[in-house]
């Protein structure tokens, strides 16, 4: 064979020899033609070469190109009409070797005539050289193919011996394969009888050892019954079935069949007893129900069954699980007999657990069966309902669970329930209990939320808590004068904050726990992201201040509205204490809190949140209004007396006066105590630019021009418009004053909002009274002991002296007889009405005292 | 002409009391009575011309005693009464009267206002109103739209109800009940309800409401604790019978629907210290004034409560009242209650405010310092009710 591949090589070379020597040829032996006509025929003889063999065509193109070079090098070498030649031969570039001999003669005559001598030559002997060159190659190539050639011719020869030999010992194998066949066939013949026999024999044997089987059937499935091998009975009776179903018309076998029935029932019947029975726990639950599914009973009713019976000891379970929920509820309220941890935990181990495995054997026995979606959808429904009977119960039991301690055991509680159901969704993947654990999440979710309002709840109790025991503690201290009941009020606003922050802190940490990292339910999105921002940030932090800031104005609210309607009054010193709260959670403590809520909770949602601004600004209008509040009502305070006093009094027929009324006394003893207790809680505050000696200076601008040239004039006959122009005048230049106006949280401002709400009601008091003169000079000595004191409480002394100059000026106009009194005498009254009040004074540095 | 500014008008003495020469509904002109203890006393008519934005004055003089209360018949426009301060003995006794006031004044006068005050008429005193049994008179009301033969009374607290005989010069007691009860109660303030055929009448005192059947002197309804302090005045809503507005020294302005007592309908807080009157325009009930010792007067636009809350509609039961104003019939959205203007004229204490009984867009407040101003309500909101 290697030679025949040799031979092949060889015969492939001397094709490409030949193909060569084609190649060479034409100009040879060049086909005739008429050389006239070429020019016509230049298309369709172009295009019958190619279609006729386009190798030999391809041999001849190149031919010709060898040809035509030296004149196409020739017209590139500059003769003058080279631009007109060229196209010639391009254009009879496709011509094959039959046109050869025209053409040939064609250029010769042309060259010869065209061209002169030199060139002539010097084409011959480039054409010569070339020829020579050729000739040279060709030889080369002859030369290798030669050798070739005669290799090849040796190498058929040797093979031509071989294949003779081999011929001859091919007959002799195909003699010897003869005989043999021919001996085979005499032994089969031979041996087919025994052959023939051995199978029936061992075919015979089969049957009988089937046949001792069947016979043996009843009394081994007896056996087997007493060994309590239910399995090995199902197996051999599984085998025989068909074969003593099928032979039952013979008597012996119906026999046979008949007792096994017999006992099959009586297996199946025991089998069901178990499995009703069913105290032998799922396995063997399982098992049971594998072996009567082997016997044929109905699936579906298996199904049915073992669920029935799987539900019964669950619902016992949920029953006892139920009776501990329930547990206290008799005891109108008593605390169940166990704790939340310890109920899921028992629900969890027991309920879940054996829940767990009842699903599981279900599957393994009847989801791989035919009807499979069946049962899957019987095991749903089954499972949904326990389950979602079994929410209920934790749910009802996390319901109780209000004792607002620790977290702790709630969080880890919810968190075991939340893993076990998770656990059995992974396990069974597919029963519906996905669903299930997403509503266990709920469930988680909403104890979660339920308990964030609870702790709010809490929180707001406690304030309310707070507030009690701060009006306790106010209210405490009975037989103390006004004065002194103040010193208690920075301490209590001290400790109300901080027992509120601390409130705050530790309901945080408590819900903290919700999102600690051990808590599998921590890593759900709920409890990543609304959880923290909407439940804790929003339910929780600012819910309570909001609900701060508006239980502290309630009390404004209530004080205004039911003030007299019937509310519960509000002590003043609660609405100054709660006013300083709120104005400190806004100055720190809001952001304090916020920004501890949100380091804590790590607010990743981005949702939007309630800014700290807003909180703010809604603590401080808070505040605002419980001050202005707390201005309005000891104004009104102050301001009742007052009225009182003025409404009360005969101011026609009062004698005339030598005291100082006790009422401005306590009107100053108020403000005093107002002062003090404000300057507990609230900084000193601006007042406009003041000199030392104001009380002098401003005194006798009161007592002397000024006073005196308000009513004065009213003795001459012209007094009625001077009067007015003078006050219009005065008026001018005074700026209005608001008198319920708000006031700045400090001291100052505030004592000048109750002043002015006092001192205004004085004015409107007297305009609506007519005095005697001795009425006006008893007010004359009343506002004398007013301006004396009240100057230090203002911002503006100039608001106390204004008031009281329309005060005097009021009653004047009112007077019937108006003399007012001597300057000096209304000092010395005054001055024996302050040493009278001075003891009370003294204590806290007085020394204001008139200029007498 | 600048229609909106304000005319202003001054007195030479304080005053508090102010009224609109209720029975003349085509001269805008509003009486005042001053208060002064040394000289006599003058009722001020106060004639208002629109047109010319001029006003001139004519002078009574009322020389009995300061004046401290005055209301002007419904139906005679000579008639008006006044409570007045008389001192007799170191005493002081507030008494009422009904007087007379010349006729030629009845209608104003052309005279220029600088002379009046030297020829000053005198009043024709009608009839007394003879208190001496019930104490000091705090205020006289006119049965509203009636024949000006009725009037209440305000005695400490006793409500009094007199019939004018006699072409009025006999005062005879029909009626009266005593308001009893711990402490010295006093009536502040009563005003008649046009409504319910005459037959109410609502008074103050402290910090209570009380509504009266004078027909059988009953108590009809109580609003306890009204206000968080004393109740300066109460006005009645004119279209909506059961609407009342009252106001006191809580700064407040509160709306009641005296069927609820319970709850205000509305409270309004503007003022900044004691609110002493609050008046219902005549005629479109959501214009209400108020004048507060703030030395404010301001005007709200209560919308909402009023019979009008979405505006003027044709169908309304005033329509009559109406008739002379365009009727196009354009359901507007409803408005939402406002504070239409602040006016802040006054310099002292404002105790009265008035509409004026001729047109409906004019009001006039008097000041303690015997300041009066005469205001319109804005153009603007004119139209807006209007159209």
């Amino acid at each position: 064979m290697r030679h025949l591949g040799d031979l092949s090589l060889v015969l492939v070379a001397v094709r490409a020899a030949l193909a060569l020597l084609v190649v060479s040829f034409p100009r040879e032996k060049p086909p005739v033609r008429d050389p006239g006509e070429w020019g016509p025929h230049v298309c369709p003889s172009g295009r019958e070469g190619l279609g006729v063999g386009g190798r030999k065509a391809q041999a001849s193109r190149y031919a010709e190109a060898l040809l035509w070079a030296p004149r196409e090098g020739e017209g590139g070498g500059g003769r003058g009409q080279g631009a007109g030649k060229p196209r010639r031969p391009s254009r009879a570039g496709p011509r094959t070797s039959t046109d050869h001999a025209s053409t040939r003669e064609a250029f010769l005559t042309k060259l010869r005539r065209e061209c002169p001598l030199s060139q002539l030559m010097d084409c011959e002997t480039d054409m010569v050289k070339q020829i020579r060159a050729l000739d040279s190659d060709m030889q080369t190539l002859v030369y290798e193919n030669y050798n070739k050639f005669i290799s090849a011719t040796d190498t058929i020869r040797k093979m031509k011996n071989d294949f003779k030999k081999m011929e001859d010992e091919m007959d002799c194998l195909a003699a010897n394969m003869a005989v043999i066949t021919e001996f085979s066939a005499s032994i089969s013949s031979t041996l087919q009888d025994q052959h023939e026999q051995i199978t029936k024999l061992s075919g015979v044997h089969a049957l009988l050892r089937k046949l001792q089987f069947l016979f043996e059937l009843p009394s081994r499935l007896t056996k087997c019954l007493e060994l309590e091998a239910f399995g090995q009975a199902v197996r051999y009776h599984s085998k025989a079935r068909s074969v003593l179903h099928q032979y039952r018309h013979m008597p012996s076998f119906r026999g046979i069949q008949d007792d096994c029935n017999k006992i099959m029932a009586g297996l199946a019947l025991q089998l069901r007893q178990r499995f009703r029975e069913g105290g032998s726990g799922a396995k063997d639950l399982a098992e049971c129900v594998e072996l009567l599914l082997l016997l044929g009973e109905p699936a579906e009713e298996l199904c049915a069954e073992f669920l029935s019976q799987a539900g019964v000891r669950l619902e016992e379970e949920l029953a006892s699980l139920e009776a501990e929920v329930d547990g206290g509820v008799g005891d109108a309220g008593a605390p169940p007999p166990s704790d939340i941890l310890e109920f899921t935990d028992r629900g969890c181990s027991r309920f879940v657990g054996n829940l767990c495995l009842v699903a599981a054997s279900y599957q393994a026995l009847f989801a791989s069966r035919e009807g499979a979606p069946t049962a899957r959808r019987q095991l749903a429904t089954f499972v949904d309902g326990l389950l979602s009977r079994y929410f209920a119960l934790v749910e009802r039991r996390l319901r109780r669970e209000t004792g607002l301690g620790d977290n702790s055991l709630l969080v880890r509680a919810l968190d075991r329930f939340h893993r076990r159901l998770q656990a059995l969704a992974q396990l069974v993947p597919e029963s519906g209990l996905a669903a299930a654990e997403a509503e266990g999440s709920e469930i988680v979710a909403r104890a979660a939320r339920e308990r964030t309002g609870q702790y709010l709840q809490a929180l707001r109790g406690f304030f309310g808590e707070c507030l009690t025991d701060v009006r306790q503690a106010l209210a405490a201290p009975l037989p103390r004068p006004l004065g002194k009941e103040g010193p208690g009020l920075a301490e209590l606003l001290a400790s109300l904050s901080a027992a509120l922050l601390n409130q705050v802190k530790a309901v945080l940490s408590y819900v903290h726990l919700f999102t600690a990292k051990d808590i599998t339910f921590a890593s759900q999105p709920y409890f990543k992201g609304p959880f923290c921002s909407q439940g804790v940030r929003e339910g929780l932090v600012v819910a309570f201040l909001r609900s701060l800031c508006q239980t502290a104005v309630g009390f404004c609210e209530g004080g205004a509205a039911g003030g007299e309607r019937g509310g519960g009054c509000t002590p003043p010193a609660l609405l100054l204490l709660l006013s300083r709260l709120c104005l400190d959670y806004e100055a720190s403590t809001i952001s304090y809190i916020l920004t501890l809520t949100d380091e804590q909770f790590l607010v990743q949602d981005h949702s939007p949140v309630t800014p700290v601004t807003a909180l703010c600004a809604e603590a401080r209008e808070a505040a605002q209004k419980l001050l202005n509040h707390y201005v309005k009502v000891q104004g009104l305070v102050v301001s009742q007396m007052l009225r009182k006093s003025v409404e009360t009094r005969d101011w026609v027929a009062t004698i005339e006066p030598r005291n100082v009324r006790a009422v401005m006394k306590r009107v100053v003893e108020d403000a005093t105590a107002i002062d003090v207790q404000v300057g507990l809680l609230y900084e000193e505050g601006v007042r406009k630019a003041q000199s030392s000696d104001s009380s002098k200076r401003t005194f006798s601008v009161y007592s002397s021009s000024r006073q005196q040239s308000r009513y004065a004039p009213s003795y001459t006959p012209s007094a009625p418009m001077d009067t007015n122009l003078l006050s219009n005048i005065q008026k001018l230049f005074s700026e209005r004053i608001d008198i319920f106006s708000p006031v700045e949280f400090n001291k100052v401002s505030v004592l000048t909002g109750i002043l002015k709400i006092s001192l205004k009601t004085f004015l409107e008091c007297v305009r609506l009274r007519t005095f005697g003169r001795f009425g006006l000079q008893q007010i004359q000595v009343d506002c004398y002991y007013l301006q004396l004191y009240l100057w230090r409480f203002v911002s503006d002394e100039n608001l106390v002296h204004f008031l009281l100059d329309e005060i005097v000026g009021s009653a004047a106009h009112r007077c019937l007889d108006p003399v007012p009194m001597e300057q000096s005498v209304i000092e010395v009254i005054c001055e024996r009405g302050e040493t009278s009040l001075c003891s009370g004074f003294k204590t806290s540095g007085f020394n204001a005292r008139g200029n007498g | 002409m600048e229609d909106d500014a304000p005319v202003i008008y001054g007195l030479e003495f304080q005053a508090r009391a102010l009224t609109p020469q209720t029975a003349e509904t085509d001269a805008i002109r509003f009486l005042v009575g001053t208060q002064s203890l040394k000289y006599d006393n003058q009722i001020h008519i106060i004639d208002f011309d629109d047109e010319n934005n001029i006003i001139n004055k004519n002078v009574l003089l009322h020389q009995v005693g300061e004046i401290w209360h005055i209301s002007a018949s419904p139906a005679d426009k000579g008639v008006l009464a006044t409570c007045y301060n008389k001192t007799s003995d170191s005493k002081v006794m507030t008494c009422a009267s009904v007087w007379r006031m010349p006729k030629e004044l009845e209608s104003g006068s052309h005279e220029s206002p600088d002379d009046s005050s030297s020829n000053a008429q005198t009043l024709e005193l009608l009839c007394h109103l003879d208190n001496t049994a019930y104490g000091n008179m705090a205020g006289v009301a006119w049965e509203p739209m009636g024949d000006g033969k009725k009037l209440i009374s305000l005695a400490d607290n006793h409500l009094l109800l007199w019939d004018l005989q006699e072409s009025s010069s006999r005062a005879v007691l029909s009626n009266s009940v005593a308001l009893e009860g711990k402490g010295q109660l006093k009536f502040t303030s009563g005003r008649w309800s046009p409504h319910h055929n005459c037959t109410q009448v609502a008074t103050a005192n402290d910090t209570a409401i009380r509504g009266w059947d004078i027909r059988t002197m009953n108590q009809i309804y109580c609003i306890e604790n009204a206000h968080g302090q004393l109740v300066r005045d109460l006005d009645f809503n004119p279209n909506k019978q059961y609407y009342l507005a009252s106001c006191g020294d809580d700064c407040k302005v509160k709306f009641w629907d005296t069927r609820n007592v319970n709850e205000p309908v509305k409270t309004l807080e503007e003022h900044s210290h004691w609110v002493w009157n609050v008046r219902y325009n005549h005629s479109h009930d959501q214009l209400v004034l108020t004048g507060s010792s703030d030395s404010r007067v301001i005007l709200s636009n209560m919308v909402s409560i009023s019979s009008e809350p979405f505006g003027h509609l044709v169908d309304d039961d005033e329509l009559s009242d109406q008739e002379d104003h365009s009727q196009e019939d354009k359901i507007k959205e409803p408005l939402q209650d406002s504070i239409i203007a602040t006016y802040e004229e006054h310099e002292d204490s404002v105790y009265a405010v008035e509409w004026s009984s001729a047109d409906p867009w004019l009001f006039a407040s008097l000041s303690y310092d015997g300041r009066l101003v005469i205001n319109r309500v804005p153009r603007a909101l004119k139209y807006h009710i209007l159209l």
